[in-house]
């Protein structure tokens, strides 16, 4: 297999990597509350939807990035609007995710350029992002990273303790709308890099891996962050460099799944040395037998 | 003593909420001392989370007055400690037990907080208050039912509140963390002179320590020492049916009262014993 190292000097390279290094980390970011809140599925739908905004884009403004960029607001507005109860959240992300499909797809119809600008959204297109794109996603990195600062505290104390919270001044519904917002706009940006059906492998993997490691949340947002830069740009010089033939998407699922088997690898050699609090449930019982004992 | 500490912490007067035609209570006029322990009893569905919600400034009454330390219930109150009916933290929550009491003290506001000293401190006390340090770096969700409930203590007292609202806290806990946190509970109330309002269906472990119980049944309430609340007649008559009580060894096992109260949601703790009628235990 020859190395073609050389072609990181070419602008198609450096572009993909600074897209791929932007999403990277407002998907690791986000991962973490993602997997507390159980929206694994708002990101499966936001990120099928974003077909829907890239083709409306198409049809409109012959521009698929903006189009997917402003329809990921509508898609966070319709899950907001129709999962206003936890209990139905799922099944209305379903109903919107079923209706927007079929829309994609009809709107594809009426589009006379080529479909393939549109599908490329699934399986991802990360070199061939320009100037324009890199433009728009910093800002919109920038945008998703300053939210995420502000929403940090309340939104960590709702997604723990929504009662409590609700109770102590957080407005936990505000707050679910702003993150629902943001892991929106992420995933339709991260669907544009590794395609739509392998956002999970950026924005679920990288923290399910985190928390096998630590429960310190300030250290799995860290570690979420660096795992998907790992795996998206660890995955982006496999492609370039080695097999240009084969999608980047393919190997940065692959490198986003190594770390999780690693860290499932290394969380469980940690339990059977004894290093972590396993059983505290026994010891408990124990107490609670010997003060009866006792009495 | 202070001058707020002569003023009652709940003042409620001819205090109703309904739901729609359903009367949960009504004509509630009951006033908390500073550093009274209170247990709030009925049966299920009588009201109890819903008045700690209208002292939370979450619940409106329907009609009545109803004050918390001196003013109307706002949300966020800082001087209100709460700590919400229990639901199990997930296992893999990234979330360690001082980072679940810090949020009692600055989880509302918004940003990322800033490392400090004083922060660390005060976070470090209220985990030593409750006993708690030696687990305060492990995962909440591996935690067993009374160290959660000890670290959720530790959240509500952290602000040194004024009054401090329970919901259900020995819920599924062993008979020494119920008497664990019931101690710790009376201590505090002692030491800092913080009103308690005890939401609970285990009223045997708490019942040697508090000053009155507030009993919400059938749309009516009834309040007083235990031992004048907890008897056939008063309870027959706020059910409006024959209720026996009966003094078993210190303990009080309330029998034939309507929608039993062993159907709390949670139902899972109960004693085998129980299962034969409805005993408040």
């Amino acid at each position: 297999m020859t190395a073609h190292w050389d072609y990181l000097h070419l602008a198609f390279a450096q572009h993909a990597l600074i897209a791929a290094s932007l999403v990277a980390v407002i998907s690791g970011v986000i991962g973490p509350f993602v997997i507390t809140r159980g929206m694994s599925f708002a990101v499966h739908g936001a990120a099928e939807l974003a077909l829907t905004g890239a083709a409306a884009g198409l049809l409109i403004a012959n521009d698929a990035v903006s189009g997917a960029l402003v329809g990921s607001v509508v898609v966070a507005g319709a899950f907001g609007v129709l999962a206003v109860r936890e209990r139905e959240r799922d099944s209305a992300i379903g109903v919107v995710l079923g209706l927007g499909l079929g829309l994609g797809f009809f709107l594809l119809h009426f589009y006379n350029g080529f479909e393939t600008e549109a599908l490329n959204i699934l399986v991802g297109q990360i070199t061939s992002v320009g100037t324009a794109q890199i433009e728009i996603l910093v800002g919109v990195a920038l945008a998703v990273l300053a939210a995420m600062t502000v929403l940090y505290r309340p939104l960590a104390f709702a997604s723990v303790d929504p009662d409590l919270a609700e109770a102590r001044g957080v407005r936990t519904r505000l707050v679910g709308l702003l993150f629902l917002l943001m892991l929106c706009v992420t995933v339709t940006e991260a669907a544009q890099v590794v395609g739509t059906v392998l956002v999970l492998s950026l924005v679920i993997t990288p923290a399910a891996a985190a928390q096998r490691l630590s429960a310190d949340p300030g250290v799995v947002l860290g570690l979420s962050t660096v795992f998907a830069l790992i795996a998206a740009v660890g995955g982006l010089l496999v492609n370039i460099v080695y097999v240009p033939d084969v999608r980047a998407s393919s190997f940065i699922t692959f490198i986003a799944f190594g770390i999780y088997a690693l860290a499932r690898i290394a969380a469980a050699a940690r339990q059977s040395l004894g290093g972590n609090r396993e059983l505290p449930i026994d010891s408990d019982d124990s107490d609670g037998t010997a003060a009866i004992n006792a009495a | 003593m202070r001058v707020a500490d002569v003023r009652p912490v709940v003042h409620l007067h001819d205090a109703a909420l309904r739901f729609g035609e359903r009367t949960v209570w009504s004509g509630l006029d009951f006033d908390v001392a500073p550093g009274e322990f209170i247990a709030v009893l009925g049966p299920n569905g009588s009201g109890k989370t819903s008045l700690l919600k209208v002292l939370l400034g979450l619940q409106r009454l329907t009609s009545g007055v109803v004050e918390v330390l001196g003013s109307a219930p706002s949300r966020g109150n800082k001087m209100v400690g709460y700590v919400p009916q229990q639901k199990g933290f997930d296992r893999d929550l990234p979330l360690r037990g001082r980072d679940l009491v810090a949020l009692g003290l600055d989880g509302h506001r918004w940003g990322i907080p800033l490392p400090s000293r004083a922060r660390r401190g005060r976070v470090d006390a209220a985990l030593a208050d409750v006993g708690a340090q030696r687990y305060a770096k492990a995962a909440v969700g591996r935690l067993s039912g009374g160290e959660q409930q000890r670290l959720r203590m530790a959240q509500a007292l952290l602000g040194d509140p004024g009054l401090l609202l329970c919901d259900e806290p020995l819920l599924s806990l062993d008979l020494h963390h119920q008497r664990v946190i019931t101690e710790l509970v009376d201590r505090r109330r002692r030491e800092h002179g913080t009103a308690v309002l005890f939401v609970t269906h285990e009223v045997n472990p708490v019942l040697p320590l508090v000053d009155r119980v507030l009993y919400l049944a059938a749309g009516r309430w009834a309040s007083g020492a235990p031992e004048e609340v907890l008897t056939s007649e008063r309870l027959s008559a706020l059910y409006g049916t024959t209720v026996e009580v009966v003094r078993v060894g210190g303990r009080f096992i309330v029998a034939g009262a309507p929608d039993a109260v062993h159907a709390e949601p949670g139902g899972s703790h109960h004693h085998p014993d129980d299962s034969a009628s409805a005993i408040l235990r």
